[in-house]
């Protein structure tokens, strides 16, 4: 395999009280929003040309943002009908906390940055951002990581819904503090990259400032094989999911430099990749095809270009089920907003009859090598599309081309936008700078969280976690929770440990919708186990439930489920009218029914008695019973 | 030196030799090595801090006390950016003349230094806004470059006395003014007092969201503006800004019945005991007229300037003594109106003080902080008192409106019958006579349409 260079740019939410730079609070709403108002945002002509290529064609659709907010927890700041407040101290402390942990330098005084962005996620038309800390590094399996920049910015509103006239953005997320940390180009293989994401979230995790849940963090991946180039990949919201993206997206660089290659000595030259469109619509007046009629019966015409000596290198796969024809249709669909294309080595399929192609190969003067593309739509979009997908070919010519993809859930990639041009931003005039002072270093320094070394020790000496359980809360994605579960509901440490990182990762594997739980669920859970008020029997069930039914209150759970906790003499009737029930198999079997009342005792009291105190008081009675019965005979 | 004015005396020790928008390499205590271009020190935060912006475009600040060295690597020249294109606009478009007094329409952002520059000619204007192009032929001017909280009565009769001149030289279908937004509504009473009668609409725009960003209303603003411009059947002084949150509506509101009543949202004007003249809606450029009465378009030009500026607004509060009054008086004001409570009240302690500067011949006029509604003095025995001390009431005029108007009164004549008489007139709709239901809360004009 090719030699991969792998960047990270991690996004990581804040887990503040109130916003970046406004005293809303930080959730996302479930609820249906109930105000909505219609923006558009603009630059001048003056300054398009310098703009980036991706955010100049977002802009020049024209299309109006319409956004959505709720008046209890969103405010004037979000909705730019405000001046910002000042940053937020609490989300500085947090940054800073990073920067320490990731060994980085902090500048002497924080400057708000706004970055343009004009696809309407920020009502203002920019984002704002401010560097913290520069030039840290992160140990992962012995090798130092570089991180080249912590900036402290606020997220973007959420893209609820697009249409060709309009985006919908909801205002919650707005606001919400970020950290985002990028590493050095440095990674060298998949594994590397999954672990250093892995290892920065733990750091994250440890300041116990962060949000966590889906959508709470997102990495950005910048991967190229040599000779191929840099691509971006955006969005990653899971971690497991790291390699297998590197290790995608270096086959497919690697594949299109093989194409690249072939097209080389097939003799292509850029100047033979021409966009000469060729009207096929008479081919295809009696055709099976549903697409090609649909179209056409809509106004739309059949436009066909020739790719010449591309034969058998469109549908040569480049990723798992991708190919160099599934690129093309991409762009095609993003540039010119069709449907979707079909190439040569494609067809004949799709209702589309073999006579049709050679009808469209002998318009197009194709031979055996020459391959070519074919749209159904309206004109103006039809030609869009080809020129989009000729332009992919030239590139293919190239090599890689420099892209911004997104992940798909299989670990393949698919074509978001061009890369973006250099970040335009000016200073936030509204904010003053911030003094980054000696004192608040200090305070910072000072209350920074445990090594995991001293967490580890902690665990097990005073928590009494045996060794492997310690070991893994340590690394564990619920490490925050776990210690506020035992620190501050004083739940016992081995049930919380073994519920976090054992019941949930079984419930996952039996299909139960584990990210449905939010973190009110588990502690909620943990304050009712430390109180007595449920059994840790009953905590798979729980979970369970609450899981399918997230709406619901943990104490509304156990209600449905019956599943309170019983009193030791309450428990003992019931295993008494167990006995009772069973007197006739105990008669008969003697102590080797033992087995069978305790499974029938655990059924009954399922959830309602701890485990131990049932194993007693079967034990007890059982006993008894056989005592009365052999006194009776 | 004069560059790197704002640093204080210990950067200016380790910036020996730098000018601002150098490019330099400083190397901090713990081994921290920093490049970027030096920015000019903003005029908040410690002078001692450095501004530098590094290649990946962001700013930081480095302490000039832990600097260890510095090095001057070259220069980068700030730009203002490419100009506009020059562009060819139908002549036979109407023409609006567009007249620059501070506020900012158009500007661009110097995205090495963070400079804004605002800009004021026709081709910036036409790219900040495209769709001009399709709807009017601008020219423009800087006729003033004051903040709007600087301006003083004086430059109202400079403003009046040169839309009076582009009407009567260039008979431009409209007049459009650029103005801050803080003293837009006082600068539109008073081209409504001074300008009695002119050919088309003198129309006030101005920006809530400054507009070097995306998101600025000054655009779409501007559109509205240039479109009530065209398209009014009036010629009054108005004020044209976002009727809403959304970039879709915009109202035209009477210059003399205008006040801005948010510090900060696109909508923060609204109409005051009366409803908006008109509303302009986007994209699809309509305009439509909401009140039924206006002084219609003309082929006259009379303009009836100057203002008096010893003239006081006042606002009573429950605190307030005889001296602040009595103090005008003794300085020489020729006019003070008072914001009083209610339906046109001050304490009564300050009645005879009221007594003594009408009867020295300044005039008192009697307005209500209410904003809504109207003043009436005949209901309780203050106003009645009030009223017999020679107070005037200013009917149902914001405060603001009866303080240009009294300025306006008393630059005609100083002889308090006639200033009573003419302040009484409805000269430009200060006065509606009739309070409708519909003026409050000023929402449900809104709703009724
Ligand atoms: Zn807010």
């Amino acid at each position: 395999m090719l030699k991969v260079k792998v960047g990270l740019e991690i996004h990581q939410m804040l887990d503040t009280k109130e916003k970046l730079f406004c005293a809303c609070p930080t959730v996302l709403r479930r609820e249906e929003p109930s105000v909505r108002f219609r923006r558009w945002l603009r630059l001048a002509r003056s300054e398009l040309g310098e703009l980036d290529p991706a955010a100049l064609f977002e802009y020049q659709k024209g299309k109006s943002y319409l956004y959505e907010h709720y008046e209890d927890s969103v405010c004037l700041v979000e909705m730019d009908e405000e001046p910002p407040h000042q940053l937020n101290p609490e989300a500085l402390e947090i940054a800073l906390t990073v920067c320490l942990m990731l060994n980085c330098k902090i500048v002497d005084e924080v400057q708000v940055m706004r970055k343009i962005v004009i696809d309407g996620s920020n009502t203002t038309g920019f984002q704002r951002t401010a560097l913290i800390g520069i030039d840290g590094y992160v140990e992962a399996r012995g090798r130092r990581i570089p991180i080249n920049t912590v900036c402290l910015e606020e997220d973007a509103a959420r893209k609820i819904s697009e249409s060709a006239k309009e985006v919908v953005y909801r205002l919650d997320r707005l606001g919400i503090p970020l950290i985002e940390i990028s590493t050095g180009p440095v990674i060298e293989s998949p594994e590397e990259a999954g672990l250093v994401a892995l290892r920065i979230g733990q750091l994250l995790r440890m300041t116990g400032g962060v949000k966590r849940g889906l959508g709470t963090i997102r990495q950005d991946l910048n991967i190229s094989v040599e000779g191929g180039a840099r691509v971006e990949v955006k969005g990653v919201q899971e971690l497991d999911l790291i390699p297998k993206i590197v290790e995608l997206e270096a086959k497919r660089q690697t594949s299109l430099l093989e194409i690249r290659d072939e097209l080389r000595k097939r003799g292509v030259t850029e100047d033979m990749i021409e966009l000469n469109v060729a009207d096929v619509t008479e081919v295809f007046e009696g055709t099976n095809s549903r697409v090609a009629k649909r179209a056409l019966e809509g106004g739309g015409v059949a436009l066909a270009a020739k790719l010449p000596a591309f034969a058998g290198l469109l549908g040569r796969e480049i990723q798992p089920g991708r190919r160099l024809g599934t690129e093309m249709a991409e762009r095609a669909r993003y540039y010119a907003e069709v449907g979707g294309i079909f190439h040569s080595d494609e067809l004949p399929a799709y209702g589309i009859a073999p006579d049709e192609v050679e009808k469209v190969r002998k318009l197009l003067n194709c031979d055996v090598m020459d391959a070519f593309v074919l749209v159904f739509e309206r004109e103006e979009r039809a030609i869009a599309a080809l020129k989009a997908v000729v332009e992919r070919a030239r590139e293919a010519l190239k090599g890689v081309p420099e892209e911004t993809r997104a992940a798909n859930p299989d670990g393949t990639t698919k074509f978001m936008r061009p890369m973006p041009g250099k970040a335009r931003m000016y200073p936030e005039t509204d904010i003053r700078p911030i003094s980054i002072t000696p004192e608040l270093l200090e305070r910072v320094r000072k209350a920074l969280p445990e090594p995991p070394e001293v967490k580890y020790e902690k665990f097990v000496k005073v928590y009494g976690l045996n060794p492997s359980l310690a070991k893994r809360m340590v690394s564990s994605y619920w490490l925050d929770l776990f210690e506020k579960a035992v620190e501050e509901l004083r739940a016992p440490p081995t049930v919380v440990a073994t519920t976090l990182e054992g019941t949930l990762v079984e419930l996952r594997r039996d299909g139960v919708p584990v990210p449905n739980l939010t973190d009110e669920h588990l502690l909620g859970l943990f304050k009712l186990l430390s109180k007595g008020l449920l059994v840790k029997e009953a905590i798979p069930i729980v979970l369970r439930h609450l899981a399918e039914n997230p709406s619901l209150s943990v104490e509304d759970a156990l209600r449905e489920l019956g599943v309170t906790p019983m009193s030791e003499e309450e428990a003992r009737e019931r295993i008494r009218s167990v006995l009772g029930s069973m007197s006739n198999v105990v008669r008969e079997r003697g102590v080797k029914a033992f087995g069978q009342v305790m499974g029938a005792a655990m059924k009954e009291l399922r959830g309602r008695v701890d485990g131990e105190v049932v194993s007693k008081l079967v034990k007890e009675e059982f006993e008894k019973l056989l005592k009365e019965q052999a006194s009776s005979s | 030196m004069g560059e790197l004015e704002g640093y204080g005396d210990l950067a200016l020790e380790v910036l020996e030799g730098v000018s601002v928008f150098d490019e330099i390499e400083v190397e901090r205590e713990d081994g921290a090595v920093l490049r970027g271009v030096l920015l000019p020190r903003p005029r908040y935060g410690d002078p001692d801090v450095l501004v530098l912006k590094l290649p990946n475009g962001y700013n930081i600040g480095v302490s000039a006390r832990r600097i260890k060295q510095l090095r001057r690597i070259g220069r980068v020249e700030p730009t203002r950016g490419a100009a506009a294109p020059q562009l060819s606009i139908k002549r036979s478009l109407p023409r609006i003349h567009l007249i620059g007094t501070g506020g900012t329409i158009a500007s661009r952002v110097d995205y090495l230094t963070g400079a804004v520059y605002p800009y004021f000619t026709a081709e910036e204007i036409y790219s900040m806004v495209p769709e001009l192009e399709e709807v009017a032929l601008l020219s423009c001017e800087t006729l003033l470059n004051v903040f709007s909280e600087d301006l003083t009565p004086s430059h109202w009769s400079k403003i009046a006395e040169r839309v009076a001149q582009v009407f009567e030289r260039e008979q431009p279908a409209g007049v459009v003014i650029a103005h801050g937004t803080d003293t837009m509504g006082y600068t539109a009473a008073a081209l409504a007092f001074a300008l009695r009668r002119i050919p088309g609409p003198v129309v006030l725009v101005g920006a809530q969201r400054s507009s070097d960003r995306p998101s600025s209303d000054a655009a779409t603003n501007m559109l509205a503006a240039a479109i009530a411009a065209i398209k009014a059947p009036f010629a009054e002084s108005v004020v044209v800004m976002h009727a809403g949150l959304d970039d879709t509506s915009f109202y035209v509101h009477r210059g003399v019945k205008v006040r801005k009543m948010h510090t900060s949202r696109r909508d923060a004007f609204r109409s005051v005991n009366a409803i908006p003249l008109a509303k302009v809606s986007l994209p699809d450029r309509s305009f439509h007229m909401l009140a039924r009465r206006y002084l219609p378009r003309s082929n006259e030009v009379t303009l009836e300037n100057g203002f008096d500026e010893k003239v006081a607004l006042l606002k009573f509060y429950p605190g307030m003594g005889p001296e602040v009054l009595e103090f005008l008086v003794d300085r020489g004001y020729h006019g003070v109106v008072i914001e009083g409570t209610g339906l046109g009240h001050v304490a009564t302690r300050l009645i005879p003080s009221v007594r003594r500067a009408v009867d020295e011949g300044v005039a008192v006029v009697i307005a209500s902080q209410c904003l809504w509604g109207r003043v009436n003095m005949n209901v309780y025995r203050t106003g009645v008192e009030l009223l017999k001390a020679g107070a005037m009431p200013a009917e149902d005029m914001l405060p603001e409106t009866a303080y240009v108007k009294l300025s306006w009164v008393l630059a005609r004549t100083r002889e308090l019958k006639e200033v009573k008489r003419i302040f009484s007139t409805n000269l430009a709709f200060e006065i509606e006579e009739r309070s409708e239901n519909r003026f409050y809360p000023p929402q449900s004009y809104i709703e009724r349409e």
